[in-house]
């Protein structure tokens, strides 16, 4: 807040009073409703902010010098928000897992129940977990590669403190059953709508800031940063379009009518996993994995390659999800063999990363961190290839509804998704604070290998429990009748789900000592003098040719 | 920054941009990607001509194959059902003894009664049919409506407590909550029925109690449970003689039935199951009883 005018330190103070009385409104129109609870939550969460506005409000100005560095502080608390959502998303993960083998975790409360928490789980992760990490890193990636500050002051703070409202009334809706039962769309009418005006702050905010650059070509990571933020805008609008019951209720309904709901459901669903789980981490290991492995990109013509068709064949392969169901058999046929030329792309842009680190594998045996990204681009590649290979329409056949879909995304969202982004915070955290290094280099070994273990385990006990469920579902007696109940693949699934739940309590601890390890670093490891080439070009171009090329 | 540069490692050159220390190298796409690509593309090009894909406005394309997925599925529906129709016929035709005499059906009753069991009864009574607190176990000679193949076919079909019209309908009263016994008599019924089961609880001090009860069972229990306890089929009433309990043979199970009463539910399956499911199933369950007619 430190940097903030008494102007802007006004308008967030007006701009957080209006909430509260949108928080208020909403408490009293749906008192008898779970909206109430959610303006009171409003209400409580920005009176928080509010107080620690009118705190600093007569505080110094701020150092006029400020414009000419970068602004970090939003990257700063963005960090926390990423690793204590990642602890929350995952710790109930690991319950909903474990309630799997033993139901009665849900201590017989509805709240508790494997149906609310498993959205707090993928919500969670995805979007508290996911989403900050995305929104912080993209402050830090536009800033040093566009060498210019983020274009506005207040902008930033009101994109992640508004975006972890978004995420916070989602979760709570959850646990008092408010769902629009959209995947990875559960948030109900208010909270998207909340979303579209953070995510349009957001899109405004980054163009500008890449408009202020002083760099002649706009950076790869960049491209994906700003795919990812405009195709969210468009995915999350459209497949939210719905009708509220009434401005007192949680409770809406969607415009599409069935099949068409589905699809449009699925082509939200699956380009939220193209350009929120996979653009947007591309995009940092398009920035973390040259920095730390110092090597320059294996190849600018295949980033262009991989980035148009990613963005241009995931449009089309939504339906996959809809194999065998009432959506036209024309349509299951034209995502699947999209789904299928998806597979260059993709793999294009894994292997663009593991060939840039040609001349430095070396380093990916020393630092954990590197092998972070290096293992990070490796799952990416391995998952690719199994969305297409399962966006097969026989394929599908067997592998749909089954554990093998889990086991898919978590290939994903653990071997892609998390280990990109602790990679990318474990050279982001010393650079942002100005540490030499990490308060533990040993730390961020325990937790490569907690996190490389679990991820196996789980996958491994979901691709197995996968193949089986399907196999054992599908199987017929000689008289022509199924050969199994579906209880009996329940059992038959038990040490699986076992076996899932340790790997995933794994990975959790992981987490846990990633967030110990860089608290610690932020506390005890000491600050190094201001590091010369970290600033924009103003006062980069000041300090003369001391500074030379940066790095 | 548009300055040629050399990767000392590579030995390719750069693009000549830098954005904070990152730079590319100007890598051909590697002929590999360049054939993959035409093969996907070669796939999905023939998956299109061969298979419906396209749309064309209100139409779209057919493919060379004629293959349409509604009538794929309806075919193999057709070719399942006509597998399955030789032996469900006769199911369908034959009486419980002749079925019985034929090994060969007893082994599709098995096989495809655990099936159906288990996707549809297993919820309550359990996988192996032997029940739990609050739902009766099927695997013991113990049967509130009959364990011949018929009753568990009548019972499957109406079932217990339910809207079907010839619905088998029990009912325990709720005997304290309505009042129609006085609170020590709740009490001493349930020590006499305890006792039954129990007869180290008849000690002296115990008897005077157990005797009331038995005088209360007589006017008010032995109507359907039978002045011996021993239960009446007719009425779906149970032996409370034997150790099998549905709802828990301690005192304070036994008081909390007598006090509060019981209204079991069995599900009517009538509409949901065809008829040779429901023989399938008569014969399958009065297979896991040790109980043969």
């Amino acid at each position: 807040m430190g940097q903030l005018t008494t102007r802007e330190r006004d308008l967030a103070a007006a701009i957080l009073l209006v909430l509260a009385i949108v928080g208020i409104a909403m408490a009293a129109a749906g008192r008898f409703d779970p909206i109430g609870v959610h303006g009171a939550i409003v209400l409580l969460y920005s009176l928080g902010l509010l107080y620690l506005i009118m705190s600093s409000s007569f505080g110094p100005p701020p150092d006029p010098s400020r414009i000419s560095r970068y602004y970090d502080d939003p990257i700063k608390v963005g960090v926390w928000f990423t690793l204590l959502w990642a602890i929350f998303g995952m710790f109930i993960g690991v319950w909903a897992a474990a309630q799997l083998a033993w139901p009665s975790l849900n201590f017989d409360t509805a709240w508790a129940s494997f149906g609310r928490i498993r959205p707090a789980h993928t919500t969670g992760v995805i979007f508290g977990f996911g989403g900050n990490a995305l929104i912080t890193t993209s402050f830090h990636v536009v800033q040093r590669t566009s060498r210019a500050r983020l274009a506005d002051q207040l902008s930033p703070w009101f994109v992640l403190f508004g975006y972890n409202l978004f995420c916070i009334v989602a979760v709570t809706g959850y646990f008092m059953g408010v769902t629009q039962s959209k995947e990875y769309a559960e948030a109900e009418w208010y909270a998207d709508l909340w979303l579209v005006i953070v995510w349009v702050t957001y899109f405004v905010l980054y163009i500008r800031t890449l408009a202020r650059r002083r760099e002649p070509h706009i950076y790869v990571a960049n491209w994906y940063y700003l795919a990812f933020i405009v195709v969210v805008a468009i995915l999350h609008i459209i497949n939210n379009l719905t009708v509220p019951v009434s401005l007192g209720h949680a409770k809406s309904y969607t415009i599409w009518p069935g099949v068409q709901d589905s699809m449009v459901q699925w082509w939200y669903g699956h380009n939220a996993v193209a350009f929120f789980l996979t653009a947007g981490f591309l995009a940092m290991l398009y920035y973390y994995l040259p920095k730390r492995a110092e090597r320059p990109i294996f190849s600018y013509r295949l980033s262009i390659l991989s980035f148009w068709g990613i963005t241009f064949f995931y449009m089309w392969a939504g339906s996959h999800h809809l194999h065998y169901t009432a959506l036209p058999h024309w349509v299951q046929n034209l995502g699947m063999t999209f789904s299928v030329m998806l597979l260059v792309p993709s793999w294009a842009s894994a292997g663009n990363a593991l060939l840039t680190l040609n001349g430095a594998w070396h380093k990916v045996r020393d630092d954990a961190t590197l092998r972070f990204i290096m293992m990070a681009a490796f799952f990416y590649g391995l998952s690719t290839f199994e969305g297409s290979f399962l966006a097969v329409r026989p394929v599908n056949s067997l592998s749909h509804y089954t554990d093998w879909t889990v086991g898919h995304v978590h290939a994903g969202a653990l071997g892609w998704v998390a280990l990109i982004t602790y990679g990318s915070l474990y050279t982001l955290v010393p650079a942002i604070w100005k540490r030499e290094r990490m308060y533990s280099a040993a730390l961020v070994e325990v937790h490569f290998w907690l996190a490389f273990a679990g991820t196996v385990i789980y996958v491994f006990a979901m691709w197995n429990s996968g193949i089986i469920q399907g196999l054992m579902w599908r199987t017929y007696t000689g008289e022509g009748t199924l050969a199994y109940s579906f209880v009996d693949s329940l059992v038959a699934m038990y040490p699986y789900y076992i076996a899932r739940a340790f790997g995933g309590l794994l990975f959790l601890i992981g987490a846990v000592v990633a967030t110990y390890n860089i608290w610690m670093t932020v506390r005890g490891v000491p600050a190094l003098a201001e590091r010369h080439e970290d600033v924009p070009v103003a006062a980069h171009l000041a300090d003369g040719a001391a500074t030379g090329p940066a790095e | 920054m548009d300055v040629e540069e050399v990767d000392p490692i590579s030995g390719r050159k750069t693009t000549g941009h830098e954005w904070n220390g990152i730079k590319e190298l100007d890598t051909p796409v590697p002929r590999g990607v360049l054939l993959f690509l035409v093969v996907t593309h070669v796939f999905a090009l023939l998956w299109w001509v061969l298979l419906p894909t396209w749309p064309l406005g209100t139409t779209y394309t057919k493919g060379l194959l004629g293959i349409d997925e509604r009538n794929v599925v309806e075919e193999k529906l057709a070719a399942a059902a006509a597998a399955r129709a030789v032996w469900e016929k006769r199911i369908d035709t034959l009486s419980y003894e002749q079925i019985r005499a034929d090994e060969g059906l007893m082994a599709t009753v098995r096989s495809t009664g655990h099936q159906v069991f288990g996707d549809n009864c297993a919820v309550c009574h359990g996988v192996d049919g032997k029940g739990r607190s609050n739902y009766p176990d099927l695997t013991d000679d113990d049967w509130l409506w009959g364990g011949g193949p018929e009753d568990i076919e009548q019972t499957l079909r109406v079932g217990i407590n339910t809207r079907h019209i010839e619905s088998r309908v029990a009912q325990m009263p709720s005997f304290g909550r309505d009042q129609m016994l006085e609170r020590n008599q709740v009490r001493d019924v349930a020590a006499y029925v305890y006792s039954l089961t129990n007869p180290e609880y008849s000690t002296p001090e115990n008897i005077g109690r157990i005797e009331a009860g038995r005088e209360v069972f007589l006017t008010t229990c032995a109507a359907c449970h039978g002045e011996d306890a021993r239960g009446s089929r007719e009425v779906g009433a149970p032996n409370l003689t034997d150790a099998y309990w549905i709802y828990g043979g301690t005192m304070q199970s036994i008081i909390e039935s007598v006090h509060g009463g019981r209204q079991g539910h069995m599900p009517t399956w009538d509409e949901r199951l065809t008829p040779a499911e429901i023989k399938i199933l008569a014969l399958y369950v009065n297979s896991l009883g040790v109980e043969k007619p």
